[in-house]
């Protein structure tokens, strides 16, 4: 049972990292949320969102959510299983494709790819962020703070960590809940 | 915050060594340099590595001139995965071969894995308890927003410069992937094609 977990986990982080195109883990939040959700029954859409909430306050990659999804689905072994699965793929492309990289730089099809894929990727994150907000904000008060803090990360150029360090704080104080 | 803080004051204190040496071209880091360059990002990279990795790789260890900066990081940014990561690799693997690449990842990856399971595991299994539970709810909500900028600011000059093509793709993949929950390899199968056509017919 739990080698079916890590290999559903293996598989699927791998793929995701490797359809990781354009704006990092946020184009894949949708699916790993469908995956660890809806199909395979890891963790309710609250739990997810908590966990994702940790991933983005925590430092380095936002890609590490994958990290706390197979902590929350198989252990320590899931969590482990998960992050290298979701990192060596892609390592493997980046380090085959930087070594052919001066022969594309100026060919056109380039532009035409990252033109091309920009808008889905745009699609993909503003699903992300309403997937999220939908599971997370199950109070007034609550949308509040998805209000402000998207308001405060588009209109300011200041760190989000403030945002988030803020939310904490009412949160912890009881402020919305 | 108090990571975030010292991370500045390190750099601080280091640009002012970096100022009477400022000779980076005879710098080929070593493998344990690389190691330690990486691992500082990763632990200053709260909401957003690259900004860090260009104040470490370029202004403060003088590693990478700007336009090298610039065009390594075009190539991460076309490539799937996270940006950072697969500039570690890129960088690393120029430097020292596969020795480097590992060098530069594992420094990125070690301590962020290291915290992430500490706050995972404590929000498993104290996550419920009262206050606590709802500083997570909060969190969580903020993250959302968080993301709700990200779109917008994403999705903003895209729509200003080919409102005819952007705003149908944004809308397709919002409602495939959000609304009607389609499994991603569908949702790119439908929409990569049609939005690299009409990247293709925008240029001829």
């Amino acid at each position: 049972m739990k080698g079916s977990v890590l290999a559903t986990l293996a598989f699927q982080c791998a793929m995701l990292s490797l359809l990781a195109f354009g704006g990092g883990v946020n184009t894949v939040v949708p699916e790993l949320q469908r995956q660890a959700v809806d199909v395979h029954h890891w963790m309710d859409a609250r739990t997810f969102s908590d966990l994702f909430a940790i991933a983005q306050a925590s430092p380095g990659p936002n890609m590490l959510i994958v990290c706390l999804v197979g902590l929350k689905a198989a252990g320590l072994a899931g969590a482990l299983v998960a992050t290298i699965a979701a990192t060596v793929p892609t390592c493997l492309l980046t380090f085959v494709m930087s070594g052919f990289w001066d022969r594309i730089r100026n060919s056109p099809w380039r532009a035409v790819v990252q033109g091309g894929l920009a808008p889905v990727a745009v699609g993909l994150i503003a699903a992300s962020a309403f997937l999220i907000s939908r599971a997370a904000d199950h109070a007034p008060a609550l949308i509040a703070v998805t209000v402000g803090t998207a308001a405060f990360c588009y209109f300011t150029k200041r760190n989000p960590l403030w945002a988030l360090a803020a939310a904490a704080a009412l949160g912890l104080t009881g402020v919305v809940s | 915050m108090a990571r975030t803080i010292l991370a500045c004051l390190r750099i601080h204190a280091h640009n002012r060594i970096m100022t009477s040496h400022p000779d980076p071209a005879e710098q080929t880091p070593s493998l344990f340099e690389l190691y330690l360059g990486f691992a500082q990002i990763s632990v200053s990279a709260f909401g957003g590595a690259l900004p860090w990795a260009r104040r470490i790789l370029v202004d403060q260890r003088g590693w990478m001139d700007p336009e090298d900066f610039a065009s390594t990081l075009a190539l991460c940014q076309f490539l799937p995965g996270p940006n950072v990561v697969n500039l570690s690799i890129a960088f690393g693997r120029r430097l020292h071969g596969w020795a480097g690449a590992l060098a530069a990842v594992f420094g990125l990856m070690a301590a962020p894995v290291v915290i992430i399971l500490t706050l995972g595991g404590l929000y498993l299994r104290f996550g419920q308890i009262g206050s606590l539970k709802g500083m997570f709810a909060a969190l969580g909500a903020a993250a959302g927003g968080l993301v709700v900028a990200t779109a917008a600011q994403m999705a903003v000059p895209l729509i200003r410069k080919t409102p005819m093509t952007a705003v149908p793709i944004i809308v397709a993949g919002f409602v495939l992937a959000g609304l009607l929950r389609w499994p991603l390899p569908a949702v790119m199968a439908v929409l990569a094609p049609v939005g690299l056509l009409l990247a293709r017919r925008r240029r001829t």
